[in-house]
């Protein structure tokens, strides 16, 4: 893998806490890799695995799913809806062949803007590890291309053949 | 009287039940017959694929395609039909989706070629002889078709004007997809012809408070006939399946298996089901949450 591979990591913060910490990192003017873009929602329990799939499906190499810590959630319960998806949303990742590094799921309040920081920087290292997912993609998809040209090479001989 | 329909109904990967289906409609098949000519349909009938090769660009009305496209003789086929065909119709849940055949994408021809021919306790195959294109037997040289590393959806591969979605689409459905052909009285391109709303929406079970705190299969209960099933435990596609299919499984105390596909406010019907399912698991932990999700 070159050194070069800048992976894409999709994160998807809640309002609250997450975001919030994601900002103090910022306004603390600590550095953390820019590798990550950020979505502000307004709940983590708001985040579908649909989003999710969605995120690989257009080339994201990773995706961080972070909201408020269980029991400090601006709506009460919204991130034990995350909690509860989050075992599946992996089961199902690693089912389809995404490597488990790609995906995470962390707890950040609005104080934790180094925490933040680390968490990014060491998704980043570990999805580096694992290489660009968009080019696995594409791999398998020339394979293909060259597949179903060379069976109509074959269907036009064999029809030639045949008379 | 109006000239007959030209019908097409072709196999591709698929077991072989949308063809049955077809036959299923009982006497209304007599009727199929009275309103359309049927002019391939290798599973029933003696054609050629020369005859079909034959026949001028929109000469076929309406192209039935049942199954996923795995081989380049079912994607030539999908491609033959659909030059030849005014309304070109997926067929099915493997013709829409990809069905069972798709769930072949979850590896890849390397492996599964590795675990029929080669590791199977049942299977002797000291050479290592793999399916190939092309064979020199003694009489001439043979082809066969190519089977691609993954499979495709029918609209993967060509343009499909409908979808008639189920595994295999019943009788009623069949029957109201071919009224809608013959008497001209077509939804938009595009349409899947069933039912528009989910199967919960439609569904007579008793639906009181949902909380699973424990999956189970069906063989390890005998489900209560009058409650919701998901609330028993069993995992039911429901929630984010299109009806039209007349609660066939749920009636008869199986959890639907989702097989007319997502509903209409549905993109992606796994995932969207992964949703439900997790909003209904009892636990307030991440632990117990992992332990539960295991358990699925």
């Amino acid at each position: 893998m070159s050194e070069k591979f800048e992976p894409i990591i999709l994160g998807i913060l809640c309002n609250w806490c997450s975001y919030a910490g994601a900002d103090l990192a910022g306004t603390s003017r600590l550095k953390y890799p820019a590798n990550i873009r950020i979505v502000r929602v307004m709940c983590s329990g708001r985040v579908e695995p649909t989003l999710v799939l969605k995120a690989f499906q257009e080339g994201a190499d990773g995706v961080l799913v972070s909201g408020c810590h269980p029991g400090d959630c601006h709506y009460v319960d919204g991130n034990i809806k995350t909690l509860r998806r989050t075992p599946l949303i992996s089961r199902l990742l690693n089912q389809i062949g995404i490597e488990p590094e790609r995906f995470k799921q962390v707890w950040v309040s609005a104080s934790e803007g180094e925490k933040f920081g680390k968490i990014v920087e060491q998704m980043v290292e570990e999805i580096r590890k694992v290489g660009p997912y968009q080019k696995k993609l594409g791999d398998k998809l020339d394979v293909v291309m060259h597949e179903v040209a060379q069976s109509a090479r074959e269907a036009a001989a064999g029809s030639e053949r045949r008379g | 009287m109006a000239p007959k329909l030209q019908l097409a109904i072709y196999w591709a990967a698929a077991c072989g039940g949308c063809d049955v289906a077809i036959l299923d409609t009982d006497e209304k098949i007599l009727n199929i017959a009275e309103a359309a000519d049927i002019v391939l349909w290798p599973i029933a009938m003696d054609f050629k694929y020369e005859d079909l090769y034959k026949m001028g660009p929109e000469s076929i009305d309406v192209c039935l395609y049942n199954g996923a496209v795995r081989t380049s003789e079912q994607e030539e086929l999908a491609q033959a039909l659909r030059v030849r065909s005014k309304y070109m119709i997926a067929f099915g849940a493997c013709a829409s989706w990809g069905g069972i055949p798709g769930l072949a994408n979850l590896t890849n021809r390397e492996d599964i070629f590795k675990t029929v021919y080669q590791e199977t306790f049942t299977t002797i195959n000291q050479e290592g002889i793999r399916p190939d294109v092309n064979f020199r037997a003694p009489e001439g040289e043979l082809f066969l078709p190519r089977i691609y590393d993954r499979v495709w959806s029918l609209d993967q591969v060509v343009d499909v004007d409908y979808y008639v979605p189920g595994c295999p689409p019943t009788p009623e459905t069949i029957w109201t997809a071919v009224e809608a052909i013959v008497t001209g009285n077509l939804p938009p391109k595009g349409s899947v012809i069933a039912g528009s709303r989910s199967q919960c929406d439609t569904c007579q079970r008793e639906k009181t408070e949902k909380k699973i705190a424990q999956f189970k299969r069906p063989y390890e209960i005998i489900p209560d006939p009058n409650k919701c099933l998901l609330e028993q435990g069993l995992i039911c596609c429901g929630p984010v399946t299109r009806d039209g299919c007349g609660h066939r499984c749920t009636s008869v105390n199986m959890p639907c298996r989702g097989c007319y596909g997502p509903s209409e406010k549905v993109s992606d019907q796994g995932a969207k089901l992964l949703n439900a399912i997790a909003s209904i698991m009892d636990v307030k932990d991440e632990e117990s949450a992992r332990q539960l999700a295991a358990t699925w």
